[in-house]
């Protein structure tokens, strides 16, 4: 493969926030984080019930912190010191910030939202739960997918209640302003397991695809191995928490029975998938018995269904080495995602290799993203 | 006898414990009883269901009607089975009876005494080729270093052995005067796949099959790997090999990449960490060959062999008796000779200072 060939040139920029080229690509940007001002933000979509519960009791995940976080990040919300808002607010609370800092600067044709904190995901009071994913819904809907046709919402889902995710998503899923259902990685059982189906039968009637997020608190140690110590651990093995998402899927036949699924893994990297899926075809070959209900090899059902973002790219330290796997994987199943605007973003025009060509890069960052989102 | 294995190291072949006669054999009047009063028959755990095809190949498993007793529980068969067949020089054995499950630390340690006995009496003392893993009651590290001290003066023990999923990670401090004494020794750390099952098999609960149990266990050695390097453990014990076994092989590339990314954006939070986690993974780790996780295709292989950029990694083990390859297909396809000879002999020599280069070479 040569490595020479020349990625789309990088955007010119200026006073570090970037400014539109001529003839750049229509990215379409996988994952963008927003965030409310403050909680009050969700007080207009909650039912004086739910806000006078939060406002007792707060938010209860299962790691057991209230405020604050075990694993403290390395910057302040894990966020660019350039993303706070000059009008106050959280990063990723400024629609105004987020177009001209990002959506504008690069130039982005469509912005999958993934709201993280406290949008009830993973909280322990499963009706509270269902209260806080409709406001997030709604609240994301009114302030900043309405408002700005290039952002397509992630539908957040109280995923432990798979009867009432797919409640939800009848609720929103003809909205067009969703472009994806959204999960995080971590549940209370593998998110294969038939609690879960209701949810991906509604996706799949709506044509949404799953993005499944790197994070979540599922009231386990984060790893079989136990807890680790440190952030550095948990960040880095969030791509394990993404290979027990992908390997339940497919071991539990989701895609068999639901074939039109298609799934997005979001910010736990990329490169581990095809050893994982040599791994589960060596084991399958020896243990197909077991799981007579799987038609296909694994690697199969995973070329066929799952889609990955790239960001945080994985940098070895020869680039032919993140090249190979990304032949391996498949330039069709790659998506771009900057992540915006947290601390390790990664800029469209400048995360990939060189050797990555242009069609390649193309493919990557404006094309593959209109097969799996639902952008219209 | 086939030149192509002649002097090769085993470096993971499982001994089975037939039955709880054999243990309390090597147990002292208090075990023994509270064996026999509280019923105890056995701590085997879910890891290799008994009939699941990957336990045992199947001309290695035993046959009621000819009297043939499987070949894990004799260590005449295994023998033949390996070193006599190829002329391997050593096997290394890892027995895997269940000791991690136990709550008891006290009967943990009990139990860890007479399996580390067995091991002597019936194998290491049966054949000179045998050598052997210390395994640890890892439930208290104190009891876990007086068990290394009370085995290592036997030099047959080259290694002490853990699980790849404990209760926290074997990085952590709790467990640095079991690494001390290791090191002290000149024993390798040994991690070998398998759990405690004191929780859940994954950070996101428990799997339905047992497919995805023997898939997770590569999971585990990526947090055992972080571990060591984020918590220091190699700073702290420059000396120290740590050995994944039966971990597979073609995740650590990637794994490294994502983890040395992360360690050039955070690593103020792990400020002795001076180098980049490849460079300790180099000096310090080994992956043992069975399961090889990689398509029959030489040419792949061989970019995956690329992605470790080290010929000094990989230790040869049949995994004996699980059922990894068939007839004498041991080594992947696509390795060439210099680097099939590095994995067969040289790099388990250097790993395992015990063997002191006292192979029949």
């Amino acid at each position: 493969m040569p490595l020479d060939d020349p990625i789309a040139p990088a955007i010119t920029t200026a006073n570090g926030k970037g400014s539109a080229a001529p003839n750049r690509l229509a990215v379409i940007d996988g994952d963008i984080h927003p965030a409310v001002r403050s909680m009050n933000d969700l007080k207009p979509y909650l039912s004086k019930r739910w806000w006078d519960h939060y406002e007792t009791y707060g938010m209860r995940r299962k790691h057991g912190s209230s405020n604050g976080e075990p694993y403290p990040k390395s910057a302040p919300l894990a966020c660019r010191r350039d993303a706070w808002p000059e009008e106050g607010g959280r990063p990723g609370s400024s629609l105004r910030l987020m177009q001209e800092q990002h959506l504008d600067a690069y130039g982005i044709e469509a912005g999958i939202l993934g709201p993280l904190g406290n949008t009830g995901q993973g909280e322990m009071n499963l009706e509270l739960s269902i209260a806080m994913c409709s406001a997030t819904n709604d609240w994301q809907r009114d302030t900043f997918t309405r408002p700005e046709k290039r952002l397509k919402g992630g539908l957040v889902v109280p995923y432990e209640d798979g009867i009432a995710s797919a409640k939800e998503i009848e609720r929103c899923g003809a909205d067009t302003d969703f472009g994806q259902v959204f999960l995080l990685t971590r549940s209370a059982e593998p998110l294969g397991n038939r609690r879960y189906w209701p949810i991906y039968e509604a996706a799949e009637r709506y044509n949404l695809p799953i993005g499944f997020h790197v994070f979540g608190t599922s009231g386990h140690p984060v790893s079989g191995a136990g807890w680790p110590s440190y952030y550095i651990e948990e960040g880095a093995g969030h791509s394990t928490s993404c290979q027990t998402v992908v390997t339940s899927l497919v071991i539990e036949g989701v895609f068999e029975r639901f074939p039109k699924l298609k799934v997005v893994m979001i910010e736990g990297g990329f490169a581990w998938a095809p050893a994982l899926a040599f791994r589960l075809d060596k084991v399958f070959e020896r243990m197909r018995n077991e799981v007579p209900h799987l038609k296909r090899r694994p690697s199969e059902y995973i070329r066929d269904h799952v889609y990955f973002t790239t960001q945080p790219m994985e940098e070895p330290d020869d680039r032919r080495h993140v090249l190979d796997v990304m032949d391996w994987i498949g330039w069709d199943k790659l998506l771009f995602a900057s992540d915006y605007p947290h601390w390790d973003f990664d800029d469209p025009f400048r995360a990939f290799p060189a050797g990555v060509t242009t069609e390649q890069h193309r493919r990557i960052c404006a094309e593959n993203g209109k097969a799996v989102f639902r952008l219209n | 006898m086939s030149a192509d294995w002649k002097g090769a190291i085993d470096c993971d072949v499982h001994p089975h414990v037939p039955n709880i006669d054999a243990l309390k054999a090597h147990m002292n009047d208090y075990w023994r009883e509270t064996v026999e009063v509280r019923g105890i028959t056995a701590f085997e755990s879910v890891a290799y269901p008994l009939n699941a095809p990957i336990t045992m190949r199947p001309d290695w498993r035993g046959d009621k009607d000819k009297g043939r007793k499987r070949a894990d529980t004799d260590p005449s068969r295994t023998a033949a089975a390996l070193m006599d067949r190829h002329g391997f020089a050593h096997s290394i054995l890892n027995c895997l009876y269940a000791v991690q499950l136990i709550r008891d630390e006290n009967m943990a340690a009990a139990f860890c005494r007479a399996v580390n006995d067995w091991m002597r009496a019936d194998w290491l003392d049966r054949d000179p080729r045998y050598r052997a893993s210390i395994v640890l009651p890892l439930q208290n590290p104190e009891l876990a270093v007086e068990e290394i001290e009370r085995c290592a003066a036997d030099k047959r023990f080259v290694q002490v052995l853990a699980l790849a999923m404990g209760e926290v990670p074997l990085g952590k401090s709790q467990f640095w005067p079991v690494w001390k004494a290791a090191e002290k020794h000149g024993l390798a750390i040994g991690i070998h796949a398998g759990s405690s099952y004191h929780h859940a098999t994954t950070g996101s609960g428990w799997p339905s099959y047992y497919l995805e149990d023997y898939a997770a266990q590569s999971l585990a050695f990526h947090t055992q790997l972080g571990s060591f390097i984020a918590e220091g453990v190699f700073v702290k014990f420059p000396r120290l090999k740590l050995v994944l076994i039966e971990s597979g092989v073609t995740w650590i590339g990637p794994y490294l990449w994502r983890l040395s990314k992360f360690w050039r954006g955070v690593r103020l939070e792990v400020p002795w960490i001076d180098r980049s986690p490849i460079e300790f993974v180099r000096d310090h780790v080994r992956l043992t060959i069975q399961p090889f996780d990689a398509p029959a295709s030489g040419e792949t292989v061989g970019r995956l062999m690329d992605q470790l950029q080290s010929d000094e990694m990989l230790l040869f083990a049949s995994d004996f008796p699980h059922w990894q390859f068939d007839n004498d297909d041991m080594m992947p396809v696509g390795i060439n000779p210099t680097l099939r000879k590095k994995i067969l002999i040289d790099n388990p020599l250097a790993t395992y200072s015990r063997l002191g280069g006292s192979h029949a070479a």
